[in-house]
């Protein structure tokens, strides 16, 4: 399964990255949102996959029964989205005030404001 | 001693508040009361000290990287410290006279206080580290004293010239000292100066001397950092009094004294430090004898007095050390003196510079005669204590065990050019009458505040030269610190008729000879001074500082060019290069391995699912469709962590992508809507750009998932989530408890995010609406 | 946002309590079972979205009775402050305390420290996010 994320991941990455290096500012938060999604699979991937094993520990028990999903990459991807989101918003809002205040959809003439 | 230079500390923070409630007149006498106290539980130590005794006190400070807060009280601490608190006491009564009508005298006092802590733990301090983190405190603190009127930008630059060099020479310190530790196998200087052979054999002795000497070098202004110093006047008399007499810039000799018996004894030391030290002499002498400016005259005085230091600790003998400890307590004393006689002539005439003065005898007779007394003491005259440590210096030089005639000469001349400027310093506002200029500002009595620091040192200058007995004890005690065994001090008044006596008469006529000409001295050496404007060290200095500037400049508008794609091209290409490279040259038995084995039919449809959807997100020409492809690419990869076992991240994703949808709702379509900006041929390059990205990241996952180097940590946090984490969700039990500072540090980004958002709505700037 | 239909205003003033109650109840099994403070808030953070959205940003504020910035402040302030009795009893910051009580109906109840924290987390998220939406909602 690892090997067909692995794939998955490329193309993510892929349109993540092509989305971002457009100069329209909306396709720029959209590129945002799939480089997200694509760094967390990455991080659920590269921790190893299994099925129908999540890190619960039976009720009763010290250990859980056999091997489980890997906890710590799943605590680590459970707070990244959560920022993820923080980030997003910021990045959304920040687009939009430097919109209100340049008028302008095109990244390239965005630049130069503080110089 | 911990308390000592902690409660220094604690003393400042009250400043401000206490001096807010007290008239400044008095202020100033109930903060001296301070370092009276510490000057009085220093002198205690004394005969316990000079017995022979060390004390030591440790404290654990960071004690997973063995630093401990360590103190040490030897000979040579103790010097320093009655050196700090005494001159200290004398400073603030001054100060609260001398600026008694300025608005931020707290926060003068707070500095002042806040500096003698940090000099009391730089002379106290045993352990390297801290020793080094008190060096920068006194950096920074004497940074923010000669920077005091800020509202000027001349002031403003000198503090930060003097900054750049002190804190530059630290870095260098830093990086000495901890090779030194390790060399030496402590970061305890009490035992590391037991380890002299094991120091010097050590292969990397001299770099690390050389770094060591840098930091010592910029704090005393020694050739070529000396001009520092002179700028640094730009700072209140007070702070040149107390920084540039008997504090800041002897941390740097002190450190040279203290590593003595560990470093010195070779020949890099001789002639590093003997050469520096007798070309700054020589250096600050004669810049010091063509300066009009009061207080640039002590400045270059100072400098003169730290190449004699430096150039003694060099030589390194014993009676070149009991020389070196003899010259800076004279040093201290005339020159904290002066400083504040310089700072009574200001306050009470407002003149800055000789040429303004003149026959000031009549109006402050007693600040001329401590004026007398210690330029007397300046120029090694008897019957002072500055002709005993003249006298010494002279003897010492003379018993150098290499390059004796160099040191000889040189000290015979900066003898000559001292006697030219006390002879200034002594005479020249007090007893010339000339067609006076108008003073500046109407005359101001001193009164006793002011000139009770001048007249106190005078008198010991006198007292400790007619009775050199008295600071035997202490100066026997630091020089057999600064020689690493027991050196016993003897002075005289009178030794005799010898070399040294001769050399003296010769220097006070061809000084005196000097002086009454010394307009003339002045404009032969206009050349010198016209070659040094073009290429001096300060010169050089500033051209430095200009070339960084416009470096820094030239690199921001090539790497800083404003367009976004620019920088993703740079950070991406970067990226893929360097993982290719690693990949390619597998170093370390990297493999790459595909494996589809027991991939379900469902879980490819869900794998096409991801892939399509984020295509259709690039693909489609409505903001409404894309979002649309965003929210079928959250819920799936959702239902990726269903299927893999990650129940909690599915929730959080699901209700994330609930909440973006509402966010690129309220916001992105209050945007416009998609255009083709860019044309054909440059899309196709960024589609090819972007699979050479993706396709990095598969070959890196591939290399990942195939290759473990070594056995991942979770399996602690599996087996430990019920018996210590009380919890059976293990993703919960790491969150808020295995790892819950990271959770804090999460969280707190998240507020950051939250609250910068709604800075941002809400607080706008007025200009621009 | 006048016009929505009376199903959603209906039905929105019914789920409002069971969503918060569900946000609490996720909160308090989030160390037993699928849950915990970041899912317990983001639950909130949607259930008084979805009260904006039926009745208007004043009820969605009426509902919180504190401005969400404050909550944040809170929230950290409780995360910090769970963290703090530990370095009292001499162990190193963070350590989980745990110390157990007899409620006269509940039975035994275990209490420590992480609970407290994970009740920070779940502040923190709920007032993070409502300051986002709230505030873009009233831009717009």
């Amino acid at each position: 399964m690892e090997t067909l994320m692995a794939f998955v991941i490329g193309v993510l990455y892929a349109t993540a990255t092509y989305m971002m290096l457009r100069r329209s500012i909306v396709k720029l938060v959209i590129g945002l949102v799939l480089l997200s999604n694509a760094a967390n699979l990455l991080l659920f991937t590269t921790a190893g996959m299994m099925r129908g094993a999540p890190p619960l520990v039976p009720e009763g028990a010290l250990q859980p029964e056999g091997p489980v999903a890997d906890p710590l990459a799943q605590a680590l991807i459970l707070t990244a989205i959560v920022i993820g989101f923080g980030v997003l918003a910021f990045a959304v809002v920040l687009i939009r005030r430097a919109y209100d205040v340049v008028r302008a959809d095109d990244i390239n003439r965005m630049k130069g404001t503080d110089t | 001693m911990l308390l000592t230079v902690l409660s220094g500390f604690f003393v400042a923070a009250l400043a401000p508040l206490v001096h807010r409630h007290i008239p400044p007149r008095h202020s100033g006498l109930l903060f001296a009361l301070f370092p009276a106290c510490l000057f009085f539980y220093f002198a205690q130590q004394l005969p316990a000290i000079s017995a022979g005794a060390m004390l030591l006190e440790s404290q654990p400070w960071v004690a997973g990287l063995d630093i401990r807060l360590s103190f040490m009280l030897d000979g040579l601490s103790l010097l320093f410290a009655l050196l700090i608190t005494g001159i200290g006491t004398f400073i603030l009564i001054y100060t609260g006279r001398y600026l008694g009508d300025h608005p931020a005298l707290g926060r003068l006092y707070a500095l002042l206080l806040c500096f003698m802590a940090s000099m009391l733990g730089l002379v106290l301090s045993d352990n390297l580290i801290g020793l080094f983190v008190f060096w920068e405190l006194t950096s920074i603190t004497s940074y923010l004293l000669i920077g005091f009127n800020h509202e000027d930008a001349k002031t403003r630059a000198a503090a930060l010239q003097g900054f750049f060099i002190t804190a530059g020479g630290g870095l260098a310190l830093m990086t000495g000292l901890i090779l030194l530790g390790l060399a030496g196998g402590s970061f305890e200087l009490s035992q590391l100066l037991s380890e002299r052979e094991a120091l010097q054999a050590h292969p990397l002795f001299l770099p690390m001397l050389l770094l060591i000497l840098v930091g010592a070098f910029t704090k005393s202004a020694q050739y070529p950092f000396h001009f520092w110093l002179p700028n640094a006047m730009a700072a209140p008399t007070p702070v040149s009094a107390y920084l540039h007499s008997a504090t800041m810039v002897k941390a740097g000799v002190y450190l040279l004294a203290r590593l003595q018996p560990a470093l010195g004894g070779n020949d890099a030391w001789l002639w590093l430090l003997g050469l520096t030290g007798a070309i700054t002499m020589l250096m600050g002498v004669y810049l010091a004898s063509r300066t009009t400016g009061i207080k640039q005259m002590l400045a270059y005085s100072t400098v003169m007095a730290l190449g004699t230091l430096t150039m003694l600790i060099g030589i390194g003998t014993e009676q070149a050390l009991i020389a070196a400890m003899a010259f800076l307590l004279a040093h201290a004393l005339y020159k904290g003196a002066l400083f504040m006689i310089a700072g009574v002539i200001d306050f009470s005439t407002g003149a800055k510079d000789f040429l303004q003065t003149g026959g000031l005898a009549r109006q402050l007779p007693i600040t001329a005669a401590a004026a007398v007394g210690t330029a007397l003491s300046l120029a090694g005259l008897a019957p002072m204590f500055g002709f005993i440590a003249k006298e010494t210096m002279l003897e010492s030089v003379m018993g150098a065990p290499a390059l004796a005639v160099v040191f000889s000469v040189a000290a015979f001349l900066s003898a000559t050019l001292g006697i030219t400027i006390a002879l200034v310093v002594g005479i020249w506002p007090w007893f010339i009458r000339r067609d006076m200029p108008e003073l500046p500002t109407a005359f101001r009595s001193p009164g006793p505040a002011l000139l009770a620091g001048p007249v106190v040192l005078a008198l010991l200058g006198l007292g400790f030269g007619l009775l050199p007995a008295l600071p035997e004890q202490a100066l026997s005690a630091a020089a057999s610190a600064a020689a690493g065994h027991a050196v016993v001090a003897e002075l005289a008044l009178w030794h005799g008729v010898n070399t040294a006596l001769v050399m003296s008469i010769a220097a006070l006529l061809l000084g005196t000879l000097l002086f009454c000409n010394w307009g003339r001295w002045r404009s032969m050496t206009d050349a010198g001074e016209r070659f040094a404007r073009r290429l001096g060290p300060e010169r050089l200095y500033a051209m430095g500082m200009e070339a960084l500037v416009r470096f820094s400049a030239w690199q921001t508008r090539v790497l800083q060019n404003g367009y976004l794609r620019y920088y993703l091209m740079t950070t991406l290409g970067t990226m893929v290069v360097l993982v290719m490279a690693a990949l390619s040259m597998n170093l370390s038995g990297i493999r790459i391995a595909m494996d589809f084995s027991g991939v379900a039919f469902y879980e490819y449809v869900i794998a096409a699912v991801l892939a399509a959807s984020s295509i259709a997100a690039v693909l489609t020409n409505e903001r409404l469709g894309a979002v649309a492809a965003l929210g079928a690419l959250g819920f799936t990869v959702a239902l990726t962590y269903v299927m893999f076992s990650a129940p909690d991240l599915a929730i959080t994703q699901v209700l994330v992508e609930t909440l973006t949808v509402i966010l690129l709702v309220l916001v992105l379509f209050r945007l416009p809507g998609f255009l083709k900006l860019s044309s054909r041929p440059l899309r196709l390059l960024d589609a090819l750009t972007a699979v050479i990205v993706g396709g990095t990241f598969t070959v890196l996952i591939l290399a990942v998932t195939a290759t473990r180097y070594f056995p991942s940590i979770s399996q602690y946090f599996v087996e430990h989530a019920v018996s210590d984490g009380f919890g059976r969700n293990i993703v919960n039990v790491i969150l808020v408890d295995f790892r819950g500072l990271d959770t804090l540090g999460e969280i707190a980004v998240l507020s950051l995010a939250a609250i910068g958002i709604f800075a941002m709505l809400k607080l706008r700037s007025g200009g621009q609406e | 946002m006048n016009q929505q239909s009376l199903i959603l205003r209906t039905t929105g003033r019914f789920l409002l309590p069971l969503l918060l109650l569900f946000s609490l109840f996720l909160l308090l099994r989030g160390h037993n079972e699928p849950g915990g403070g970041f899912i317990g808030g983001l639950v909130a953070a949607a259930a008084v979205s979805l009260h904006l959205f039926v009745m208007g940003t004043n009820a969605a504020r009426r509902v919180l009775r504190l401005t969400p910035r404050d909550l944040i402040g809170w929230g950290l302030t409780t995360g910090v402050l769970s963290a703090v009795p530990s370095t009292l009893l001499g162990e190193a910051f963070f350590t989980a305390l745990w110390f157990e009580i007899t409620l006269p109906l509940l039975g035994e109840l275990k209490l420590g420290t992480p609970l407290f924290f994970d009740l920070g987390v779940y502040m923190v998220v709920v007032g993070s996010v409502l300051t986002i939406v709230l505030n873009l909602a009233e831009e717009s």
